[in-house]
């Protein structure tokens, strides 16, 4: 008994009983169709979000001084100026995972061009934070590390800011504009790039040389963070690790004492947001996973009635020579058989229906080939799981009693 | 000396209904040669169809010691009993057991299909060939639902042919049958006899054993007679003798 008669054999058998086969097969129709779109939807909403927050500099690592985020505790000062220029510097020489590290300190404040003036941060950071952040400079240049060391009084202007002090148009470059008293030549205007996910307008902003921000503006030498990136997404872990041993060595904190600063990666605020998609993902994934569960009991359902409504044919099959194994395969193969065809029906149907709520409905969606996969396995096990207990059933059967079957 | 199909020595057959044990057959032996045409007679109770059912492979004795074609079957395997039953035996059932909406050629290749030394493209041919020898050469792609019951029951009688099997058991082949088709069939049996087929015929109707060269009668699961049959009557004559029917078409 070869695969090619018992596959003509299942074949026939589910032809005879056409519109039956489909009601069958349409349980693991919906099932499969269910689970690839409700994967879809949420793999696309997870991939949008993770897309955003690339946006803000992937990889990017946040180091801040760690007393500053103990709200409601009464702070030590000078755990606020934990961070020093000495922890940047350790951070460029000693890390391997880490690619552009830049310090950062921030004021806020006015900033005014003749009768002008908005409200904006102005950022003390190094060139290395453009490649952080992912700033782009469309005209004019970055800041050199001779301003850096002059403390010279030059910026670079966001969209916002220059739209704001620059109504008419002219170009802002080579002007000098006054943040808090303090002139700044204007050297570079900073590329568009809109808001980001959480709303915040990152086109909002200054950018000069931190010696320029911590001497002239804030008058303060300590750092009030560090950015950096690390080498590539996967590495932020390693990075991050790399980054508190630095700390600690610098800060001399001993073994089992509290950290006096955080570093936080993307990985972490990536899987914060992403885990309430991750939840909507497992949800959506259980439905889809109950009804394949209960198109595979369709499955199991329909096998036990052939099995019954066939049983002379399997007591004929078993008195002309048909073994147990081969009435087992027979009605496996017609399961399994059943399942794959609606698994194959159902990855088209989920496809489509994929398509039309990214076209109609315009959510973001992503189909996976292994959400295909998974659903295709799932069904053809199911098949398999449903099938064998019927099929065993049929392959038991005393063939004396079978064949006389009424 | 004649070739011995069957030999049965001291069949015993118990079932176990719940506190009662059942004495089917109680010590059966006999034996069959090539190109016999046996009839086993039983009312029901006798044990003919426990008979019928170890003969076919299909049970075991609890004890004895069954030969077919020279080869011990009763301590055989469930699967060396199903290969002996696909290539020794060919099976003929009083309702026929036909799958339904297949065609003739589809049900009689039903047993190749399961005898791995028959490759796929001489199925249809052995097939065909069965069928044109039981008279139903014009009947290959017919379905068994558009067919009467003496056509059904030749298709059968192919199936069980195809695989040339040493024996085939007939278990109340003609049971469903009005006399006339009876006496068709009966005549196919009788050319299959002629041919030198080896024929083992079950039923409770003793006119039948007019036609076969051989009576075994059971009762109570024993043997109670052993006879040959000198005069067998020829069915083609019977055939011929009946009055001329006209609701022939009326009962296709």
């Amino acid at each position: 008994m070869n695969f090619a008669n018992l596959f003509k054999i299942a074949l026939r058998a589910l032809n005879t009983n056409k519109f039956r086969g489909f009601l069958t097969m349409l349980g693991i129709i919906i099932g499969v169709a269910s689970v690839i779109t409700m994967l879809a939807i949420g793999q696309g909403s997870k991939q949008s979000i993770r897309s955003q927050i690339s946006e803000m500099g992937s990889n990017m690592l946040m180091i801040h001084p760690g007393s500053m985020r103990m709200g409601g505790v009464r702070q030590d000062a000078s755990s606020m100026q934990s961070l020093k220029i000495e922890d940047y510097k350790a951070i460029v020489n000693k890390s391997r995972y880490v690619a552009a590290v830049s310090p950062s300190v921030t004021s806020s404040g006015q900033a005014i061009y003749s009768s002008n003036n908005t409200p904006t941060t102005l950022y003390g950071v190094n060139p290395d934070y453009l490649e952080i952040r992912k700033y782009k400079v469309s005209e004019g240049d970055v800041f050199s590390e001779q301003d850096i060391k002059t403390f010279a009084k030059v910026c670079l202007i966001g969209k916002t800011v220059s739209d704001n002090l620059f109504p008419n148009g002219e170009s802002p470059l080579g002007r000098y504009i006054r943040f808090n008293k303090t002139p700044f030549k204007i050297i570079g205007i900073l590329e568009s790039k809109g808001y980001n996910s959480m709303g915040m307008d990152q086109d909002d902003l200054l950018i000069a040389p931190y010696t320029t921000v911590q001497k002239r503006v804030l008058a303060i030498n300590y750092l009030q963070g560090i950015y950096a990136s690390a080498i590539n997404e996967e590495m932020s872990p390693k990075a991050v690790e790399e980054i508190e041993e630095i700390l600690r060595f610098n800060h001399k904190i001993k073994e089992g004492a509290d950290d006096n600063f955080e570093v936080r990666s993307q990985e972490e605020l990536t899987s914060m947001l992403t885990s309430t998609t991750d939840l909507m993902t497992l949800l959506l994934s259980c439905i889809a996973g109950i009804s394949l569960l209960v198109g595979g009991i369709g499955i199991m359902n329909i096998m036990y009635v052939s099995v019954t409504e066939r049983t002379r044919e399997i007591g004929l099959r078993m008195s002309i020579g048909a073994k147990g194994k081969d009435i087992l395969m027979q009605f496996l193969i017609e399961a399994i058989l059943l399942s794959f065809v609606g698994g194959i029906i159902g990855i088209f149907l989920g496809v489509s229906v994929t398509f039309i709520v990214k076209f109609a409905a315009g959510w973001p969606v992503l189909i996976q080939p292994w959400s295909v996969l998974l659903s295709f396995a799932v069904c053809s096990l199911t098949g398999i799981f449903f099938g064998w207990y019927p099929a065993k059933k049929a392959a038991s059967l005393d063939p004396i009693e079978a064949i006389r079957y009424e | 000396m004649k070739k011995e199909i069957i030999r049965l020595v001291d069949i015993k057959r118990r079932f176990t209904v719940g506190n009662e044990v059942v004495k089917a057959l109680r010590g059966v032996s006999f034996s069959v040669d090539a190109g016999e045409f046996v009839t086993i007679m039983g009312t029901s109770g006798s044990g003919k169809s426990t008979l019928l059912n170890i003969l076919g492979c299909l049970d075991t004795p609890t004890s004895g010691e069954y030969y077919l074609d020279g080869i011990r079957t009763d301590t055989m395997s469930k699967d060396k009993r199903a290969e002996i039953r696909n290539s020794k035996i060919g099976f003929i059932f009083q309702n026929y057991n036909l799958l339904p909406k297949t065609t003739s050629i589809e049900n009689v290749e039903l047993p190749l299909i399961y005898n791995p030394r028959i490759p796929a493209k001489q199925r249809r041919e052995k097939a065909i060939e069965a069928l044109k020898l039981v008279g139903l050469g014009d009947r290959l792609d017919h379905k068994s639902n558009q067919m009467s019951g003496g056509q059904q029951q030749r298709v059968a009688i192919a199936r069980a042919l195809v695989n040339d099997p040493v024996i085939l058991l007939a278990d109340e082949a003609t049971g469903n049958l009005d006399t006339r088709t009876s006496l068709e069939i009966l005549a196919l049996f009788q050319d299959l006899y002629k041919a030198g087929r080896t024929i083992l015929f079950v039923t409770h109707n003793p006119e039948m054993s007019e036609f076969s060269s051989r009576t075994i009668s059971l009762r109570d699961g024993m043997v109670i007679s052993d006879t040959r049959n000198a005069n067998i009557k020829d069915a083609r004559v019977e055939l011929a003798a009946l009055p001329k029917q006209d609701d022939v078409i009326v009962e296709k």
